[in-house]
């Protein structure tokens, strides 16, 4: 009697599980998933209302999926390429666009939909209070003054991480670059694998943040949502940015290749470049919209940091170094 | 000399041996005769330290040596079924008893020598003791325990298990060793004949 | 006369291939050509030499050497004490004082890595030696259960005649005891040694980023760097050098065991000496199983300083802040896990013991079907998992986003354990057993299913729940194959631990103190008809 209950729970447990499959081409609404880093939001803001408008207009309704920073999003679509877990993927910026070119993850060319300058960013109030300048250039980081008080992304796990990583080489050279992290390690930078993680859980100056560290690689837009969220309210950015450590970044969105539904795909990628999804962009994610007909919210132009001289790199430099800095930076500085 | 006085030792609810007292003088074979179950390995054991008894004391030349451990009475003793140690070879188990007292190796070598040729066993020196046959093995055990010259040498029930023609002639072996080295050895058996052949005087428990 | 009774009562020639038809079709599937694509993967001209020149694998290699090394050498000490106590003494609570050593073997390693995230202070945590204290933890359970088991019968008559010709206890321990449980400290060192050097969900929770072994190197590469042919080149090398391991270790082992014969029953401690030994000694080995696992559940009721149910009460969402998402529903993962859990235990349990009797059946035959069958256990989760990844990659064998394809990886892992709790079962059967059922007028056919098939119902129910707590616990290959949306509970643990915040940390204390539930359940219910040394009580009707 017991072993027939426990195939018949067995049986029960297998169909149920049979009904998760994921292929759910059958009937309309159709619904597509749209990977994403982990610091895009899942509901409840203007970019996911935007969403909401546009599953109204076509009947196509949007899943958010996120696994971790650009890193992490991109060697997963690697493995999953030509099968992947969702159908359009959003984030996948200038640094490792080659990562996912050479795995083969997109259906043609993906689409340019936001920039931003990576920078470290500075709590203001912290160094206040202690009396202390906050840095102005990259090799101020290496100061004793600073030492123990910088969060970094791991560039195998994050793009402004990975930005951040060519930013100083960049500045140091690619033959010295080395001793540039050798010196930050040894002035004690920590350490985390996702930006979301650094700024909100690990940055002082981060809005419901119990971080105790006041600098951390950001973006140059990213004082406005200091701004934004301030509780109570204040009309001056509470965090700075040091305008030398910076590096432009482009971020793109495409169609995955394998996607079981390409048509909805190409139009969910058609309306993340319009301008009624761009325009929540500055205030949402904190970055630049890559449309052009969009309008930036004053508090985005007035307290953002656009620096003159961000530090870049070109695509083919970039394709040929990235696993080799990654895989030395890892070296230097975790092992 | 051996004396154990009043040894009481109790397992639980039954009393095993009861105020028992025996006396081995120098050079004296005592032979302990009962049937078994009668208490008298138990006996053997305390007076080897390997049983703490309830009361009762052991001396040795005077000597009270009821609370020191084994290792230091020097009182030896072979086992009915010889535990013979399996991962060591016949000469290395007749030696072990003077390698703990940390005695020098070629010194070891001839007292091992001298041992094996004592109870007839030169020609084994090499083999390991798991290849040895039923009399061979307490041969071997018994010149193990001798070797480093025990003050007293306690045996028990040693030629148990062997056919009537081995067992008579190891037990004359026996004898001739015992008084060949002048040992104080406190027999049991439950083998009266055995008892008569090997001890110079038979008590019972 | 058994050449007779071959002739007269052979089962039918069909028998032992229709058994066998779905293991083998399986292990070829499932694990041969995943291995031979690895195999292929490495074979390119390149791709060796890249891996291979990669930097820091020098150090990774050296290091995942030396942990085990220095893993295997503290359990064998520290497991030693409670290995002899546990073998020569009786006492009140030994039967309890037992499962707690074994209980933390079994348990999935994200549960005893969370444990000691919670138990270790923030210093200690992607250190080595925080890695070296649970593998520590985890292994006690061979030290006592294989050492302790050949303690048990070492006559105690034995030490006692080296007390009597003057060896002091230390030489007593140095001249005998050692030498003869020699075997058991080999098989013991070995078996310690290859799991800690295989060691994934413990040395990626507390090893951090900055000691990777070669485990969780492969898994790095693989699943961050997106570099598979380096993955694939290290997991063969892997291989390689376990296969070496075996090999060398086998030969020291082969010393043929030593008769011991005599009484080496357990006895209840007599003097004051060995009454405080056991005392003492059944106290601290009982701290040390139960207070990591304590302290897991412990922290997941604190946050800031203060008692708090905020991680248990918001376990349900996925919510790291407002909008934003951790990206695995913890609670969803929880029914995840037990629908592949179920799923997993069905296949290790049909395969298992369709294998199993197909063994039995083939008499000297069936080792070859044996030894296959035990490849995967050899073979380190992480391998298999990425095996599978790369092999079922194209069409028509694009199985990546199949709902099964992860409790299949579960199955392929748990299936020779299944295989290892039933042989002994089947083996055990008196041949006259069937010989009578013959007689009584039951075909060669009949009898085999009237006593083979049936011996092996209640034990293979057992195994079921073995296989679950495996598939329940499964890491390292479930790492390769996961997806959204269809997180297990290991993967969760692994993501919400990995945030530096705390209410994520405690989240995951919360998640890992459910799977050490859900999974202390399945073993304490397995564990009365399974013995951990693989063989298998029947219980009594």
């Amino acid at each position: 009697m017991r072993k027939v209950l426990l195939a018949g729970l067995a049986a029960g447990l297998v169909l149920a599980a049979c009904g998760n499959d994921e292929d759910r081409s059958s009937g309309t609404p159709a619904t597509i998933t749209l990977v994403a880093y982990d610091s895009f939001p899942t509901k409840d803001t203007p970019l996911n209302e935007a969403l909401a408008v546009f599953t109204a207009d076509t009947g196509i309704a949007v899943n958010i999926v996120t696994a971790g920073d650009a890193g992490t999003m991109v060697a997963k679509a690697v493995l999953t390429a030509g099968n992947p877990e969702g159908d359009v993927m959003w984030g996948v910026d200038n640094t490792l666009l080659s990562a996912a070119t050479e795995g083969k993850v997109f259906e043609g060319q993906p689409s340019e939909v936001d920039f931003g300058d990576v920078c470290v960013n500075y709590d203001i109030a912290w160094f206040a209070d202690r009396g202390v300048e906050p840095p102005t250039t990259m090799d101020d980081l290496l100061l004793p003054e600073y030492k123990d008080l910088l969060v970094v992304q791991n560039p195998a796990t994050s793009s402004p991480g990975l930005a951040f990583l060519m930013a100083t080489i960049a500045h140091t050279g690619e033959a010295s670059w080395q001793q540039f992290w050798t010196d930050l390690r040894a002035n004690g930078v920590e350490v985390v694998d996702s930006w979301d993680s650094a700024y909100y859980e690990r940055f002082s100056g981060a809005a419901g943040s119990a971080g105790d560290k006041p600098l951390v690689v950001s973006y140059g837009s990213s004082p406005p949502a200091e701004v934004v969220f301030a509780d109570p309210p204040r009309d001056d950015a509470p965090t700075g940015v040091v305008g030398a450590t910076c590096f432009r970044q482009i971020e793109y969105a495409g169609v995955l290749r394998g996607t079981k539904h390409p048509d909805e795909a190409a139009q969910l990628t058609a309306f993340l470049l319009s301008e009624p999804f761009q325009k929540e962009l500055p205030l949402t994610l904190f970055v630049y919209p890559a449309n052009p007909s969009v309008t930036l919210p004053e508090v985005f132009t007035k307290f953002a940091v656009v620096p003159t001289n961000p530090f870049t790199f070109d695509p083919e430099t970039i394709a040929a170094n990235r696993q080799q800095w990654q895989d030395q930076w890892t070296e230097i500085v975790l092992r | 000399m051996l004396a154990a006085s009043d040894i009481t030792v109790r397992f639980g609810e039954r009393t095993v041996l009861d105020c028992v007292s025996l006396e081995v003088a120098s050079g004296e074979v005592v032979a302990l005769l009962g049937p078994s179950g009668v208490g008298k390995s138990t006996l053997l054991r305390v007076v080897a330290g390997l049983l703490t008894a309830d009361s009762g004391t052991v001396s040795l030349d005077g000597r009270d040596v009821t609370m020191l451990p084994s290792h230091r009475r020097n009182i030896g003793l072979v086992f009915q079924d010889e535990q013979l140690f399996p991962h060591l070879t016949v000469a290395e188990n007749v030696g072990f008893g003077l390698r703990m007292q940390r005695v020098g190796r070629t010194e070891i070598s001839a007292r091992v020598q001298d041992l094996l040729q004592l109870v007839g066993l030169e020609a084994l020196a090499n083999l390991h003791v798991t290849k040895l046959s039923g009399g061979e093995a307490k041969r071997v055990a018994l010149a193990r325990s001798l070797a480093p010259r025990p003050a007293v040498l306690l045996l028990d029930e040693p030629l148990t298990g062997l056919d009537r023609e081995l067992h008579d002639r190891l037990a004359a072996d026996l004898a001739t060793v015992l008084r060949t080295t002048g040992t104080t050895a406190l027999l049991v058996t439950h083998d009266i004949d055995e008892a008569t052949t090997i001890a110079d005087r038979i008590e019972r428990l | 006369m058994d050449r007779d009774r071959a002739a007269l009562n052979r089962r039918p020639w069909w028998l032992v291939p229709a058994l066998a038809a779905a293991p083998v079709a399986g292990l070829a599937l499932f694990y041969l050509w995943p291995l031979a694509t690895l195999l292929a993967r490495v074979v390119q001209p390149g791709s060796v030499s890249d891996a291979l020149g990669a930097p820091g694998l020098a150090r990774v290699m050296w290091f995942t050497f030396w942990q085990a090394l220095v893993s295997t050498t503290m359990t064998m000490v520290i497991g030693f004490a409670p290995a002899y106590l546990m073998a020569r003494f009786r006492f009140r609570g030994r039967a309890a004082l037992l499962a707690m050593v074994t209980v933390p073997f079994m348990l999935p390693t994200v549960v005893v890595g969370a444990a000691f995230l919670a138990l270790l202070p923030a210093s200690w945590h992607g250190t080595a030696r925080a890695v070296i204290v649970a593998h520590v933890f985890f292994n006690i359970a061979v030290v006592v259960r294989l050492v302790g088991a050949m303690w048990a019968v070492l006559p105690t008559d034995l030490t006692a005649a080296a007390r009597t010709l003057g060896a002091t206890p230390s030489q007593v321990l140095r001249f005998i005891v050692l030498p003869l449980l020699r075997p058991a400290l080999w098989a013991a060192s070995t078996v310690v040694f290859l799991f800690t050097f295989t060691s994934f969900g413990a040395v990626k929770l507390l090893g951090g980023a900055a000691n990777p072994t070669l485990e969780v190197e492969i898994a790095r590469r693989a699943t961050q760097l997106g570099d598979v042919d380096g993955a694939a080149v290290l997991s063969l090398l892997q291989l390689v050098i376990l296969g070496a391991v075996v090999w060398w270790s086998s030969r020291w082992q082969r010393r043929a065991s030593l008769h011991l014969a005599g009484d080496g029953a357990a006895r209840v401690a007599r003097s004051r000496h060995e009454r405080r030994f056991v005392a003492i000694t059944g106290a601290l080995t009982a701290s040390v199983m139960v207070i990591p696992l304590v302290v897991l559940v412990s922290r997941s009721f604190r946050l800031g300083g203060a008692w708090s149910l905020n991680a248990w009460r918001t376990l349900g969402s996925s919510e790291v802040r407002p909008g934003v998402s951790l990206g695995v529903d913890p609670l969803a993962s929880l029914l995840t896990s037990l629908r592949f859990a179920v799923v997993a235990a069905l296949i290790s349990v049909v395969i298992g013991g369709l294998a199993s009797l197909a063994i039995g059946a083939a008499g000297r035959h069936g080792s070859l079907l044996d030894v296959g069958l035990m490849l995967p256990l050899g073979t380190s989760a992480v391998t298999i998992g990425l095996g599978m990844l790369i092999t079922f990659d194209t069409a028509p064998f694009d199985w990546r986003a199949r709902w099964w394809l992860i409790p299949l990886g579960h199955a392929l892992v748990a299936t020779p354990f299944v295989v290892r709790a039933l042989l002994p079962v089947l083996r055990s059967i008196p041949a006259d057993q069937r010989a009578a059922a013959a007689t009584l007028g039951a075909s060669p056919l009949r009898a085999w299913l009237a006593v083979d098939v049936r011996r092996v119902a209640l034990p293979l129910a057992a195994s079921a729940g073995l296989a679950a707590a495996i598939s329940l616990g499964e890491f390292g290959a479930t790492t390769f194959l996961t997806r959204a949306g269809r997180e297990t509970m290991p993967i969760a643990i692994g993501r919400l631990l990995g945030r530096a915040g705390e209410i994520p940390r405690a989240q995951g204390f919360a998640l890992a103190t459910i799977l050490l539930a859900t999974c202390g359940l399945i073993i304490g219910a397995v564990s009365g008809a399974v013995r951990p040394d693989g063989r298998v009580h029947a219980r009594s009707k």
